[in-house]
């Protein structure tokens, strides 16, 4: 079994985990507002971070290319309230097209 | 809202007829929910297969781990060269949420049985914030089950769409794919974005992630940036002396009701 397997399988596991632990837990960990304020902004931190690296990096490095524009115009879309498929095809489509039009 | 008094048992108005018109309601909420957010698990099925996963992984992840961003979050790590590890432990962050979840969900759902695990295996967003959206057990129950179960019909069947196509392209940088990946995050992270403390954690994150881009491994630099979150949370927040009552009110808002309303406009 590879290790991308096994990381698959675990992470999926312990996913599982984390949602069945919540029904366990007392109701009063919710009234700690630290903990309910770090739950809320991970998932931002997160996402923010993935944005950045899927845009702008490559391996260990900053490069900046066609997925800069892409992710403009998602930008864009998410403005006009497109909903989410448009977003992730119109980013795809900008990228492509500026790529075969070889200026990116 | 409701006109049940203007059917044919107008002549013996019941409570009854409001109940189960508002059941019905909620429960064709939750399909066109299920239907919104299953397609684009076409996107994670065709982004994960590109990144390098083969189908029946993507469809592991779709089944089992089943919570969007973490298994974008996945795939993501992975496509960018990063380490199954630190793949794995982007997805479980990111998964911290959905344990918040269960605690609010917890008194409105059946425990024990085989409903007690189904109840946690659909704790997600779109369930959760459908079920906040009810006023009475009986109607978070009705939305939890109907968004969590029409979700996961689709967002599987999609998957595996998604998953077959995106086995067949040999280039992925030509399609765009690297692009959508960013465009699927930011679509993710945009309802979030309520406050300014949630933009400016958002903008450190990413700057934190850029930066320490040239000095870790793969994956790392999406990790070391959750700390901002951890640091923005432990520091006071400016309202924070006066009205401490309402920040895990703020929590669960911005963690949940977005993405299900931004389903049901779209």
């Amino acid at each position: 079994m590879t290790l991308l397997w096994i990381a698959v399988i675990a992470a999926s596991v312990l996913s599982f985990a984390q949602k069945w632990v919540g029904y366990q837990a007392p109701p009063d960990v919710l009234e700690r507002p630290r903990v309910s304020r770090i739950t809320a902004l991970l998932p931002i931190a997160l996402l923010g971070a993935l944005v950045a690296t899927q845009t702008a990096t490559s391996g260990n490095e900053i490069l900046l290319d066609a997925r800069l524009a892409g992710l403009g115009a998602a930008v864009v879309l998410l403005v006009l309230r497109a909903p989410f498929l448009v977003v992730v095809i119109g980013a795809a489509v900008v990228a492509a097209g500026l790529r075969a039009l070889g200026w990116a | 809202m409701t006109t049940a008094s203007s059917g044919p048992q107008a002549a013996h108005p019941s409570p009854w007829d409001a109940t189960a018109d508002r059941l019905r309601s909620i429960r064709r909420t939750g399909l066109s929910i299920g239907v919104a957010t299953g397609l684009y698990g076409i996107s994670f099925g065709a982004l994960a297969t590109a990144s390098g996963l083969d189908v029946w992984q993507a469809m592991v992840l779709s089944a089992v781990m089943f919570t969007g961003g973490s298994q974008f979050a996945f795939i993501g790590v992975v496509g960018g060269g990063g380490s199954a590890l630190g793949a794995a432990l982007a997805s479980l962050l990111l998964g911290i949420r959905n344990t918040l979840y269960g605690l609010i969900l917890a008194p409105s759902l059946p425990r024990g049985g085989v409903r007690g695990l189904a109840r946690a295996h659909l704790t997600i967003d779109e369930s959760a914030a459908l079920a906040a959206g009810g006023t009475s057990t009986q109607e978070r129950r009705a939305g939890f089950w109907a968004a969590g179960v029409w979700v996961y019909v689709f967002w599987n069947l999609f998957s595996l769409v998604g998953a077959l196509a995106g086995q067949h392209v040999a280039d992925p940088g030509a399609w765009g794919l690297d692009a959508a990946a960013a465009g699927a995050f930011i679509a993710l992270l945009w309802p979030r974005l309520r406050s300014g403390e949630a933009v400016a954690v958002a903008v450190a994150a990413a700057f934190v992630a850029l930066v320490a881009t040239p000095a870790l491994p793969s994956g790392l630099p999406v990790l070391a940036a959750a700390l901002v979150a951890v640091v923005a949370g432990l520091l006071p927040t400016r309202r924070g002396r006066v009205h401490r009552q309402d920040e895990p009110q703020a929590a669960s808002g911005a963690a949940g009701a977005p993405t299900a309303q931004d389903e049901e406009n779209g």
